[in-house]
């Protein structure tokens, strides 16, 4: 059993306007087998804390903690919290020229296993798991993410989480962009890597489509870089009805307007 | 997200649609072009100058359509018509017995009978190599190991012109590899016949220290159903600029035409092939990659092809892929096909260059690869394709490393 710990955490980056805080305040607690889903307008700086989580050297902590198991994340190189078990899906996969997928899902598995896995099953692992998610053999040879669409990128972030078996999986709206057959063969990868009962996932997303097949114990609203309402799965459904107004609305009395 | 993809062409370059069998609109394209920097673009390649006559050419001021890339002003030591220094390079052969057949002087069939000076750079080298090394694969033979020509420079700016004619026998299959090394100011020209039916495969490889100038043509004639692999590895070196140049005796011959070039800080490293489809039904694939890195890196590539008018049946592809790992650096590409006959079986050409950035660094660490490994993940990964394609494993293993040492030396 793990403990993903977020505390109090404040978020900057550096804009042409000067320093801009975007996170402000969060705190979060994830335990392994829970998926807990945070839902928020645009820019109310829900990737801003997932990509803070894997440390995207442009987000700078200005206070407040991330914890794994006891463990200062924030210590941690982006790799080095690879290795301890957290696993970004990014909203906007990036193409890496001149590395295929072959050779980067056996050389991160090599780094974050400490070893290499067994050839012969793991070619096989690959390939079943990419089987699982619809994806075409020959993506196996092409550079990562090069040329893929946006849904099939997702799916293969998806197709490393399943590979990597992360203690934490952050999802930054791995939903969008998918059709809805692709939606439910994505999912069903997250609930497999879920049922392993050695995850906890951090669900990030807009609608509460994907919430059909991807089950959260509890919902988070985030507005302006805060949480601002915490419920179970019900508070999803009040969101798909009544939309983030109310909250939109009690934010917009502060300085800044929460949504671009 | 800086990833860029770019597809160049050369002004009137036709793309294969819409041809008319005679390719009439083609020779239409055959005029004066100029470029904007106010140079002047060939109407054609076929009708480039070539001479052996270091006088027909003018030292160039950089303006030229050959040059316009190259610093010219640096090579005016090498452009210059005039003897060797004393002991300038050395040259070791490796070849089984009878291979090396008796040096050929200026004017000594088969020497200049194919490769004809098309720069100034060549036609100094001709007229001042009085004996080239002559090496003859006889027809049938099948070495086990490939031929090693090792050529040393003995000290920079050092000058040496050499001539080497490599002949591949009828039916005969080999390697060749001519390694540059040391320091020098080199002229050097290599000639190639691949006999009817022969299969030889020569790779280039520049290895030469930090302050090394090379300037090299090399000419391939491939004879009926010959099969030509000419490969240009060039990791070292101030200045280098190969041209590999082909074309053909017979028909079902092919040619490959590879290249693989990383160049760092302060390097210039430019390659040129051209593909000559003179006769019909042959084949032609051009691949050339490179890596750039650190302030100052500059590649070209410019990739001629031309199927002329009886060239019936040709099939040809040419491409260049060049991946920027730092800024500051430039990597010029430039594919030039003209094609005079519509009735071919393929004809193509791309090039691309992309960026490696801090966001592709961080989509691989955030992956748990360590940064250095992520690094090499992306340039070994590139460069491979062409280094899978030597098939020499010793020589692959060395070329690895090299490229390896090349980036970790970026990263002092
Ligand atoms: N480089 C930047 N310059 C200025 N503002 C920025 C920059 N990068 C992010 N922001 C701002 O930070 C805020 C949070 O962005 P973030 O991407 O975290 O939002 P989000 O909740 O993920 O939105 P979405 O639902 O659209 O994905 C936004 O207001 C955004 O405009
Ligand atoms: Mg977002």
């Amino acid at each position: 059993m793990s403990t993903l710990e977020i505390k109090d955490l404040h978020v900057s980056i550096e804009t042409e306007q000067g320093e801009k805080e975007i996170l402000k305040g969060v705190s979060l607690v994830i335990k392994t087998g829970e998926t807990h889903a945070i839902m928020g307008p645009n820019g109310s700086g829900k990737s801003t804390l997932a990509s803070t989580i894997a440390g995207h050297p442009r987000y700078t902590v200005t206070s407040g903690s991330i914890t794994l198991d006891g463990e200062d994340v924030l210590e941690m190189s982006v790799d080095e919290r690879a290795r301890a078990g957290l696993f970004l899906a990014m909203q906007y996969p990036v193409e890496v020229p001149g590395v295929t997928m072959t050779n980067f899902l056996r050389t991160a598995k090599t780094a974050i296993d400490g070893e290499a896995p067994a050839l012969r099953t793991w070619t096989k692992d690959v390939k079943a798991a990419m089987d699982q998610l619809r994806i075409d053999a020959d993506f196996a040879q092409r550079n990562v993410n090069e040329g893929f669409s946006g849904g099939e990128k997702k799916r293969v972030e998806i197709l490393q989480l399943e590979l990597f078996k992360p203690k934490f999986a952050v999802l930054d709206e791995t939903d969008s962009g998918l059709d809805v057959d692709a939606l439910k063969v994505v999912s069903e990868g997250v609930n497999r890597a879920h049922a392993t009962g050695n995850m906890g996932t951090l669900l990030i997303t807009h609608y509460t489509r994907i919430l059909r097949y991807i089950k959260p114990e509890f919902v988070h609203v985030f507005v302006d870089g805060k949480v601002v309402e915490q419920g179970g799965p019900e508070l999803a459904d009040r969101l798909e009805d009544e939309g983030y107004d109310r909250y939109v609305a009690g934010a917009g009395s502060a300085a800044e307007p929460a949504a671009v | 997200m800086t990833a860029e993809a770019t597809e160049k062409a050369r002004i009137g370059a036709p793309s294969i649609a819409g041809f008319t069998e005679e390719g009439e609109q083609l020779v239409s394209s055959k005029v004066d072009h100029k470029h904007n920097d106010g140079t002047t673009v060939m109407a054609s390649r076929a009708e480039r100058l070539t001479s052996q006559n270091v006088a027909d050419f003018k030292l160039p001021d950089g303006r030229e359509e050959e040059w316009r890339f190259t610093p010219v002003r640096e090579l005016v030591p090498l452009l210059t018509d005039g003897a060797n220094d004393d002991d300038a390079l050395r040259t070791v052969v490796e070849a089984p017995e009878g291979f090396q057949a008796a040096p050929l002087a200026i004017g000594q069939a088969p020497r200049a009978t194919t490769l004809v000076p098309a720069d100034r750079a060549a036609a100094v080298a001709s007229a001042n190599a009085p004996e080239a090394l002559h090496v003859v694969v006889p027809a049938g033979a099948q070495p086990e190991e490939p031929v090693r020509v090792v050529l040393s420079g003995q000290g920079a700016g050092k000058r040496s012109n050499s001539h080497i004619v490599l002949e591949a026998g009828a039916g005969s299959k080999s390697v060749v590899i001519i390694e540059h090394e040391g320091s020098a100011n080199h002229n050097g020209n290599v000639e190639i016949f691949v006999g009817e039916a022969a299969e030889l495969t020569v790779v280039s490889v520049q290895l030469w220290e930090d302050d090394a100038i090379h300037l090299a043509q090399h000419d391939a004639l491939v004879a009926k159903e010959g099969v030509y692999k000419h490969i240009a590895v060039t990791l070292g070196g101030k200045i280098v600029r190969l041209n590999s140049n082909v074309r053909f005796s017979g028909e079902q011959a092919e040619a490959e035409l590879l290249g693989l070039y990383f160049a760092d800080a302060g390097q210039h490293l430019e390659h040129r092939s051209f593909v000559d489809h003179n006769v019909p039904n042959c084949t032609s694939n051009v691949l050339y990659k490179g890596a750039l890195q650190g302030a100052g890196a500059h590649t070209v590539w410019v990739g001629d092809c031309l199927i002329q008018k009886q060239a019936v049946g040709t099939d040809s592809y040419e491409k260049n892929q060049n991946l920027v790992l730092t800024d500051g650096c430039r990597a010029d590409s430039v594919p030039n096909l003209e094609i005079e006959t519509g009735l071919i079986a393929g004809a193509g050409h791309a090039s691309s260059t992309g960026r490696f950035d801090d966001e592709h660094l961080f989509y691989l660490m955030a992956r748990g690869i360590p940064e250095d490994v992520a690094r090499r993940l992306v340039v070994r990964g590139f460069l491979n394709e062409i280094v899978q394609k030597i098939k020499v494993p010793a020589l692959e293993e060395r070329l690895t490393e090299a490229i390896e040492s090349e980036l970790t030396a970026g990263e002092n």
